[in-house]
């Protein structure tokens, strides 16, 4: 699997819904295009969010894993 | 994805304005507008005075929600003033409060907090509102 640089760690783990889809958000606004940003969330509901969020603005969601506990998604911004 | 969501916010209950600002920043997050009407219960719960007070819960709530409610707060869960201030500072959010409700509690503009952008009648409200759907808490 190729190595995706991130270019900011947003860790939303522990937040409840909608704040890992808020610092998210906050970080991909802040950083120039092709830019990746990696978050990890604890909230189930991220999963779908995630996803919708990023269909909804045309970000790139490169990467989606879990380890059971933590949600791990690493985004680009168009 | 551009029409504004329009939430009416007359309850001034914690859970009701926590849900209130969940789907605020949700929408923010999305980049879709959303003009905020404060009613009632909700405009007193947005006094600079009382904002981060305990404003109680629905009463369908009940002890068992109480409970529920103490243990996402005690976890870390953000209030829904501050969930609102980070909704405001990612998108669109205007944040007006009634003038018929501002007179019933005797407010002045300064009476509340800088969450709140001004202060409008219904007209103004429907005006903003556009297309966009309406809906009430």
């Amino acid at each position: 699997m190729g190595v995706v640089e991130i270019d900011q760690l947003v860790d939303a783990r522990g937040l409840s819904c909608p704040m890992p889809i808020v610092k998210t958000a906050q970080a991909v606004k802040a950083l120039t295009s092709g830019s990746v940003v990696e978050l990890l969330a604890t909230d189930p509901g991220s999963i779908k969010d995630v996803a919708a969020w990023c269909k909804s603005t045309g970000n790139e969601l490169v990467e989606q894993t879990s380890d059971g506990a933590v949600y791990r998604f690493v985004i680009r911004r168009k | 994805m551009d029409e504004p969501l329009n939430l009416v916010l007359f309850s001034g209950t914690d859970d009701k304005l926590q849900a209130a600002a969940v789907l605020t920043a949700g929408a923010a997050a999305l980049g879709k507008p959303v003009n905020i009407f404060l009613q009632y219960w909700a405009l007193d719960a947005f006094r600079a005075d009382k904002i981060d007070r305990d404003h109680g819960l629905a009463p369908e709530a009940g002890a068992e929600g109480r409970a529920a409610v103490d243990a996402l707060t005690k976890a870390g869960q953000t209030s829904w003033a501050e969930t609102l201030r980070q909704a405001k500072d990612l998108g669109s959010v205007d944040i007006e409060a009634c003038s018929l409700s501002m007179d019933l509690l005797h407010l002045e503009a300064e009476d509340l907090d800088p969450l709140v952008d001004g202060v409008e009648g219904v007209t103004a409200f429907y005006l903003n509102a556009g297309e966009g759907q309406v809906v009430f808490i």
